[in-house]
């Protein structure tokens, strides 16, 4: 870029600077503290613009790319770069960030501390999104368990302090394997920097060097840094932490976990696993297919067995995440994928992860405000006829729920359809057994849905239920719009992603 | 004429902002809303009307409107509007039908507090049904599809504190996205072996020369065609819209909506998509009837299920003691007509059906709108009767509908309709038994109408609600006046001595037959619909029913048999049983796999971790209590750190971790260093 602002740094570090304020001002009352943080958590928001506007959207490299030598006994660079996946989860991240304090607006119990551990996993999870040396990104990626973990911990439900303990010990185990690893690669090539890896990856030089370490090693680095991205995402049938930890995390964490955390892990296999392990990953990939529709379709089906509304869309949140993994994974299992059902599987992949944080968060922001009205309880034969007391509410539960089931004309559609499109062209099976989900899907949405909203006033809603407060209808009325907008014109976001796309399957071809 | 194919896509966009006004004005505007939805569609219909004047300008053309929807790639997926008489037609019987209904719906739901929002769903509902009818792509037309599906929900659920409501809107959209998923399977298959998804393109759309071509001559498994394959999958998904064997069974419990929706869903919107998109694509369905080696064509299933859905709807239809059940299970059965005329080879019988059917079902409904809204919402024909007397023109608007249902001869248009499917299964050379059913569907028909007019209209009121009715008003008695004039009117467009209506779809000029040609045909199929008249009047309108207990004939007769049809032949049990069952088990072994199987071993993995600390604490103790005093403060806090992993079972396997780690990294230095 021709101005000097570093732009990336200033994206992932103003949301930290946020909470240093937040940390050294202790007499700021509350509601200071909460326009403060949202200020700094919108920052994420504005400054994406300022990338978006800037932004090439015909070139598939990295644009802003910012380096810095950092231990240079090691050859560890602090090097950030962005391209059309980044960015997209930029956004995601900026949308998802204030939106997840606004939920957590009327939380009493030190909004100080909550605020400033917002802060910290937003910009952990944006140094997940731009770093492009592995050192920075596992330090973020790492990182962004700690707030993660207290925010449940501290102001989840009854059961989540074991829920904490074991999402961040199950994270942590998953990132152990992928530290060894990446131990492994640096001792191999003396590098850790992900594009100089990538090079090495496509001229077939890095799998030479892992060879020379001999014995297991090139398969055990692979799987090592394969079980940590696993992990994080989730894939079946690594997703047992999910369910309780989504479930115990007050609605604001739940909706970034979801909405953002949950990227991260994709964002791993699209930016790690893939260009440095192409090989391996299309010899396993017919396994690994198996598990993503594994996901797709227990997810579903264990989600219709929830009576816990927060358990349930946690399922939900599985099956829609192994979506993305299962077009991956289509194009990697075949050496000579069509390019274009290769290209729109990938491009839904990336336009899911999008969605899926769209729709999931509002979703769990809805399970939310039920459980406030309900004093804590939610489960699905806690209420009924939600609908008579809240219209607005029961309109945009509808709208989340309709996208998140994938109907036409919101944005859920667009991401499944391609994905399906494509893993149709390429690995038919895999698309029509995860059809399943899909229809399970529906299933347990519209149970949820006339269990609670509709038939005759009952259980925590018989005798009172208001409707949306102004806050309220701030957190997810943005997100319902979304919907929409994504869901009538996705080209607003695949014009940002087809140049990077279109490169990636001109290089599928494997060597 | 190009500027009718541009402007096609206002049809369907205009009730579209008409539902989103009736989304966003406030609950109080309800002429607001009411009349932004009556302008919308009556504009709907008026363009419809030019555009079908277009459209018979150059009855042979296919007029396309193609453009990109979003890039993906280098490509694009691609959408598109389309003119030709099918669309132009089926636009100005949606768009007129509707505009009837939702005048009627004024007087209908007067009185009901979510006035306003019924007219957003009905707007929303009659624009996802025109945006089927005008897309020129396979997808824009799924999209709309499942808008349709979704209006449905809202309305067939609209009163949502019922119970009874919520469960059948959740069933109608559950069993219809049965059927969807097939079709979406479908759509799936089209695109990747054709490239697109565009009907048509210029030559290189699916449902032109060349694609057909490339797709029939594909063979996959068991020697199918793709064509056919493909065609056998997006039937799947007419299957469930329109209510056909096996996914019939959530077209009865739609009743729960307002009645005005049920006319809407059985007349114009929705189960007739069904229906239209088999016509819409029928060249991809009949493609691979060139195929002489074939295993199997894809209209044959058409064909059969479309029959035995005729005869059951009728067997079922004749056991329903409620108006609107009698009514939905009659369309049920007249939509197996309308399959059976695509399955034999003659769409244009097929439309010619739907066209006549919904004019004369719109009647019905309305008609059993305008009793119900009489007599205090009493829908139990046996606790009607006499309503003649007070309801004249409904009694008379009704007899007509029912007439016009059962094919009484020349007069009606349901029975120039019916008599063209039937010359066409007669003409069948694949099988006899579509014919055959479909003319004991015939006799039935007749028959519960009869039944369903005597027990309503005639004899004496046998409940206050009945004997307080009164006439409707006019806003509700006028639609059904100008609906019983078209279902008379329009079967003249399309008799065998002037078939205008088959040379203006088809776009080639077609003879004008005698009006006895097959007279033996004609002769039964008149001779059946005398008897089914015949026993109804014997049985209904001879002796009418005494009270509301007394049995029924038919009942009296067989009593197991009516029993059995009463209850719907238990379609309802027999998927609870079986399919339901399978459903919940499938998802209770997914959620006990997650808790004890893939749960199971991360807890196994804990335990051993756990254990390793264990071991470690007793080595340390023995180590330590053998001297050390000096530690020993030190090792009641490392004991109490270890006991405590029995509860965190995490703490162990972080430290398996650790040392894996270690081990593993010495491991790799001393791999490196060789």
């Amino acid at each position: 870029m021709s101005s000097s602002l570093p732009l990336l740094s200033l994206i992932v570090f103003v949301p930290w600077v946020g909470a240093l304020v937040l940390l050294f001002a202790p007499k700021l009352g509350a509601w200071s503290v909460r326009v403060l943080a949202l200020a700094f958590s919108l920052s994420t928001l504005a400054l994406a613009g300022i990338a978006l506007c800037r932004f090439d959207p015909s070139a598939a490299g990295y644009q802003f790319a910012e380096g810095h030598d950092w231990i240079t006994s090691l050859n560890v660079h602090f090097r950030l770069g962005l391209d059309g996946l980044s960015l997209v989860l930029l956004l995601l991240t900026g949308i998802l960030g204030p939106l997840s304090m606004l939920a957590s607006w009327r939380q009493e119990n030190n909004p100080r501390l909550l605020n400033l551990l917002f802060l910290l996993l937003q910009g952990a999870a944006l140094g997940v999104f731009l770093a492009l040396d592995f050192v920075p990104w596992f330090l973020f990626w790492e990182l962004s368990l700690v707030p993660a973990y207290f925010l449940i911990r501290l102001w989840g439900g009854p059961g989540a302090t074991r829920a904490a303990y074991q999402f961040v010990i199950y994270t942590i185990g998953g990132s152990a394997f992928m530290l060894l690893g990446f131990a492994a690669l640096f001792l191999a090539t003396g590098t850790l920097d992900f594009t100089v890896l990538s090079g090495l990856a496509s001229s077939g030089a890095l799998a030479t060097k892992l060879a020379a370490l001999g014995g297991i090693w090139p398969n055990a680095v692979f799987f090592g840094i394969l079980l940590g991205l696993a992990v994080k995402v989730p894939l079946f049938p690594f997703h047992t932490w999910l369910p309780s930890a989504y479930a115990e995390a007050p609605t604001g964490a739940s909706m970034f976990l979801t909405g953002v955390m949950s990227k991260m892990g994709v964002y791993g296999f699209l930016r790690i696993l893939w260009p440095l392990f192409p090989a391996a990953l299309h010899r396993f990939a017919p396994g690994l297919l198996w598990l993503a529709v594994g996901g797709v379709v227990f997810g579903a089906f264990a989600a219709m067995k929830q009576t816990d509304l927060k358990r349930m869309v946690a399922y939900s949140s599985v099956n829609h995440v192994s979506y993305c993994l299962l077009g991956l994974f289509a194009v990697c299992s075949l050496s000579r994928p069509s390019p274009d059902a290769a290209t729109a599987a990938l491009t839904g992949t990336i336009l899911q992860m999008f969605n899926h944080g769209i729709s999931a968060g509002a979703l769990f922001f809805c399970v939310g405000v039920l459980e406030a009205r309900a004093g804590g309880r939610r489960g699905i034969g806690d209420f009924g006829g939600v609908r008579t007391w809240a219209p607005l509410f029961a309109g945009l539960c509808g709208i989340s729920m309709f996208s998140s089931i994938g109907l036409p004309g919101l944005n859920g559609f667009v991401g499944e359809f391609l994905i399906f499109r494509g893993v149709w062209g390429l690995v038919p099976w895999a698309a029509a057994v995860s059809c399943l989900g899909l229809f399970a899907t529906a299933y347990f949405l519209l149970t949820f849905w006339q269990r609670v909203f509709h038939g005759p006033k009952a259980g925590a809603s018989e005798s009172r239920f208001a409707d949306l407060t102004g806050i309220e209808t701030a957190t997810l009325a943005p997100l319902v719009g979304l919907m929409f907008v994504f869901g009538i014109l996705p080209q607003l976001l695949t014009v940002l992603i087809n140049p990077l796309v279109t490169s990636w399957v001109a290089h599928l071809a494997l060597p | 004429m190009s500027l009718a194919v541009q402007h096609l896509w206002l049809i369907p966009a205009l009730p579209l902002v008409a539902a989103a006004i009736g989304a966003v004005v406030p609950r109080r505007a309800r002429a607001v809303a009411a009349g932004a939805a009556i302008a919308a569609i009556a504009s709907s219909f008026v363009l419809s009307c030019l555009a079908l004047s277009g459209a018979l300008a150059n009855p042979a053309a296919h007029l396309a409107f193609n453009f990109d929807w979003f890039c993906v790639g280098e490509g694009a997926l691609r959408l598109g509007w389309l003119l030709d008489p099918l669309t132009a037609f089926m636009c100005v019987m949606v768009s007129f039908v509707s505009t009837l209904i939702f005048i009627f719906s004024l007087g209908y739901m007067r009185e009901d507090e979510n006035f306003k929002q019924f007219f957003c769903f009905l707007s929303l509902f009659a624009a996802a049904m025109l945006g089927i009818i005008v897309s020129n792509s396979l997808l824009l037309l799924f999209i709309s599809w499942e808008l349709v599906g979704l209006a449905s929900y809202l309305l067939i659920g609209f009163w949502f504190t019922k119970p009874s409501a919520a469960a059948a809107a959740k069933k109608a959209f559950i069993t219809t996205r049965i059927g969807d998923l097939g079709f979406f399977l479908g759509i799936l298959w089209l695109n990747n072996a054709a490239g697109s998804l565009l009907f048509y393109d210029g030559g290189h759309g699916v449902l032109e020369a060349a694609t057909l071509g490339t797709l029939s001559a594909q063979v996959t498994l068991g020697g199918l065609a793709v064509s056919t394959a493909i065609g056998l999958l997006v039937f799947c998904g007419a299957i469930g819209k329109s209510g056909q064997f096996p996914l019939h069974v959530w077209l009865p419990d739609a009743m729960e909506g307002p009645t005005p929706v049920s006319a809407l869903i059985h007349a114009a919107t929705m189960v007739a998509a069904g229906v239209f998109l088999i016509a819409r694509v029928y060249p991809l369905m009949a493609a691979d009837q060139a195929l002489a080696h074939a295993p199997f064509h894809a209209l044959t299933a058409v064909a059969f299920i479309g029959a035995i859905t005729a005869l059951l709807g009728a067997l079922i239809a004749v056991a329903q003691n409620d108006i609107k059940r009698v009514l939905a299970f009659s369309t049920v059965s007249q939509l197996g007509y309308m399959m059976i005329a695509l399955g034999v080879g003659s769409w244009v019988a097929a439309i010619f059906h739907l066209l006549t059917h919904a004019f004369f079902k719109a009647l019905l409904f309305l008609g059993a709108g305008s009793v119900i809204h009489a007599s205090h919402h009493e829908q139990d024909m046996r606790r009607l009767g006499g309503l003649s007397g007070p309801m004249r023109i409904t009694f008379a608007t009704f007899a007509i509908g029912m007439m016009a249902l059962s094919g009484v001869p020349f007069v009606f248009s349901g029975y120039w309709s019916k008599e063209a499917i039937l010359h066409a299964a007669y003409e069948w050379n694949v099988s006899a038994l579509p014919l055959i059913m479909a003319l004991a569907a015939v006799v039935l028909t007749a028959f519960y109408m009869t039944r369903l007019v005597a027990e309503v209209f005639l004899g004496k009121p046998r409940s206050a609600a009945a004997q307080h009715a009164h006439e409707s008003p006019g806003v509700m008695t006028v639609p059904l006046i100008l609906l019983a004039a078209c279902s008379i009117l329009i079967g003249f467009l399309g008799t065998p001595a002037w078939p205008w209506l088959e040379s203006a779809l088809t776009g080639t000029p077609v003879e004008a037959h005698s009006l006895l040609e097959g007279a033996s045909l004609i002769v039964l199929s008149v001779l059946l619909v005398c008897t089914g008249i015949g026993a109804g009047w014997a049985l209904y309108a001879r002796r009418p029913r005494e009270t509301a207990e007394a049995i029924d004939p038919v009942e009296a007769a067989f009593p197991r048999a009516f029993a059995f049809a009463a209850a719907r032949m238990k379609f309802d049990e027999l998927y609870a049983a079986t399919v339901g069952r399978l459903n919940t088990a499938f998802a209770s072994l997914a959620a006990w796999m997650d808790r004890r199987v893939w749960g199971g071993v991360i807890d196994l993995v804990a335990r051993f971790g756990e254990m390793a600390g264990r071991f470690n604490k007793e080595t340390d103790d023995e180590g330590l209590n053998t001297g050390f005093n000096a530690a020993s403060e030190e090792l009641r806090t490392v004991g109490k750190f270890y006991s405590r992993a029995q509860t965190g079972e995490a703490h162990g396997y972080l430290r398996i971790l650790a040392l894996g780690f270690v081990v593993l990294a010495i491991l790799a230095i001393m791999g490196g260093g060789r």
